[in-house]
């Protein structure tokens, strides 16, 4: 659905986006992660046509980006949240959808229809005579995504949708996108809420101006940190340890305090020999698990091998 | 370009300039106030005042009295060319427009055609208002209508209506480098300024007659012709959202 080769922009001297490089498959949900200024909305921007893009190549469904031909046939298939709604205010949530719904050329009959559909699936159908400068911020992000998919676009680009939110309307705004994911709708998501994009998207690609790495949640965690089983034990000694290397292989182990951390490869095939090499060596466990690191982990760790931001 | 498209952005902001009474009140005031204002001044204060034959000097009065609906259409659209561009910028709303299947030339026409078709509507009433009034206070002392006539023809339908075409434009490019719809009105209110000029110089000059309207005109054409390469220069999607303040 997304296809990015190289995709660089640049501003005069300053490079907002180097060499970007990543794929989108259809019904995807795929997040950028980055803190602010690594070049996420740019991204969106230039993915979407809104802006030129300096060097490299990108196609998004189907059409040539940055080729002026295929803009309109571009922009008609996509729906797009920026990171400000925008919102005419003092008009109805039925007035603003269906304005861009006739700007997206949706015959009106259809349009009808989409705008009652959203609606109600937003929860505003009761409020849809009301002027928007009444609505809560919640409200108002879930507008702006119904008026992204008054079209029925087959690919969304959402910008930070939860930022500035507050907990509520996060919950309300995330829900949405659930929602739209169930639906298996392709979805572009620009966050740097990472619990956010940990229990959304499918892949997600951590950009600092250029593309640190890309792959699914649980993907990157284990590639990053490896995984490891911490055995807590009533005493930990070297002779344990020694007991648990030599029956898993040349295995890293650390002994922490009362603790024994052993890398693995697979859990459920190598955690009961621990087990076993542990009590063999005269250890009493008292817990054993399976910690794991969380992407904000591979986020924080990436950031810190990228350097500090340019 | 597709017109239909533009007229959708244009329907929008019209819709949207109703919800603006200050905007309205001023659209409705300035043209019925030159309608009913110098026509009075003609009725009460010059003919009675005047000489003894008053079609032999106060058509010299009338004619500059009309230049003022020429005038007016550099003031009317600027503010309503400023809201509807600024006004969007600052709420964030052009962004979601520019993602739409509509070029920038279509948006651009349709904000034009927004503030424009109000503006000419607004002064071809005045200006019937105005003739129909002066006809009134002069066809007695001159024994003929004054109005119609070719003068007021070319000033309501090819001057004033090129004035607004050139103040939208200006408003436009003002609109790119400003932050704030009050600081785009008071900018972009002063190609009011030249049209002061140009009556002045009338005045002084050229006589305002249907030849140097006709002249007037023609260079009024040259600078909308300029201005709109401009303002289409500034009206770029690319431009908008990376160098607009």
């Amino acid at each position: 659905m997304i296809r990015a080769e190289g995709l660089t922009k640049r501003f005069g001297d300053v490079t907002a986006v180097d060499q970007v490089s990543f794929e989108v498959q259809e019904g995807e949900v795929f997040g950028f992660l980055g803190p602010n200024g690594a070049g996420k909305t740019t991204t969106i921007r230039m993915l979407t046509g809104l802006i030129s893009k300096t060097g490299g190549t990108a196609e998004v469904a189907g059409c040539e980006v940055g080729n002026e031909a295929d803009a309109l046939r571009l922009r008609r298939q996509i729906g797009i949240l920026p990171e400000n709604v925008g919102l005419y205010e003092g008009s109805s949530a039925y007035e603003n959808l269906e304005y861009f719904g006739e700007l997206h050329r949706v015959d009106p009959v259809t349009l009808r229809r989409n705008i009652e559909r959203l609606l109600r699936d937003m929860d505003l159908w009761e409020k849809r005579e009301i002027r928007v400068e009444t609505f809560s911020k919640g409200m108002k992000q879930k507008l702006a995504i119904a008026r992204a998919l008054v079209h029925d676009p087959i690919l969304l680009f959402l910008d930070e949708p939860t930022a500035n939110l507050d907990p509520e309307a996060a919950k309300m705004v995330r829900d949405t996108i659930l929602e739209l994911r169930n639906q298996k709708r392709t979805i572009f998501l620009n966050t740097h809420n990472l619990d956010e994009a940990q229990r959304v998207c499918d892949r997600v690609g951590v950009l600092r101006t250029r593309l640190l790495t890309v792959g699914s949640p649980r993907d990157l965690e284990s590639t990053l940190f490896g995984r490891h089983t911490v055995v807590r034990l009533e005493r930990c000694t070297e002779e344990i340890a020694n007991a648990v290397r030599s029956r898993l292989g040349s295995r890293p182990v650390e002994i922490r305090g009362n603790e024994l951390v052993v890398e693995v490869e697979d859990p459920e095939r190598d955690n009961p020999e621990i087990a076993v090499a542990v009590v063999a060596a005269g250890g009493r466990i008292l817990e054993l698990s399976q910690p794991e690191a969380s992407l904000e982990d591979v986020y924080l760790k990436l950031m810190r091998e990228s350097g500090p931001a340019t | 370009m597709r017109l239909s498209q533009a007229w959708i952005v244009a329907r929008h902001d019209l819709q949207l300039l109703r919800q603006r009474r200050g905007i309205l009140a001023g659209l409705v005031a300035l043209p019925v106030g030159i309608g009913l204002g110098f026509p009075a001044l003609v009725e009460f204060l010059l003919i009675p005042r005047g000489g003894p034959d008053p079609a032999s000097w106060a058509p010299m009065f009338i004619d500059a009295f009309a230049f003022w609906f020429v005038i007016g259409g550099a003031a009317l659209p600027t503010s309503i060319a400023s809201y509807s561009i600024v006004g969007e910028k600052v709420s964030k709303s052009l962004e979601p427009l520019l993602s739409t299947p509509t070029t920038d030339g279509e948006i651009l026409l349709g904000k034009a055609l927004a503030a424009f078709v109000p503006t000419v509507l607004a002064m071809w009433l005045g200006g019937v208002l105005f003739q129909g009034l002066i006809d009134l206070a002069t066809v007695g002392p001159f024994g003929y209508l004054y109005y119609p006539n070719w003068q007021m023809a070319v000033e309501l339908f090819l001057a004033m209506p090129l004035v607004a075409l050139m103040a939208v434009e200006a408003a436009v490019v003002i609109s790119s480098r400003v932050t704030d719809v009050r600081s785009a009105q008071q900018y972009a209110s002063l190609i009011f300024v030249p049209m002061i000029f140009v009556y002045v110089a009338a005045e002084v000059v050229l006589p305002l007659n249907t030849l140097n309207l006709l002249l007037i005109s023609a260079a009024f054409g040259v600078l909308v012709l300029g201005l709109f390469g401009v303002s289409l220069r500034a009206f770029r999607r690319d431009e908008i959202l990376t160098r607009w303040k």
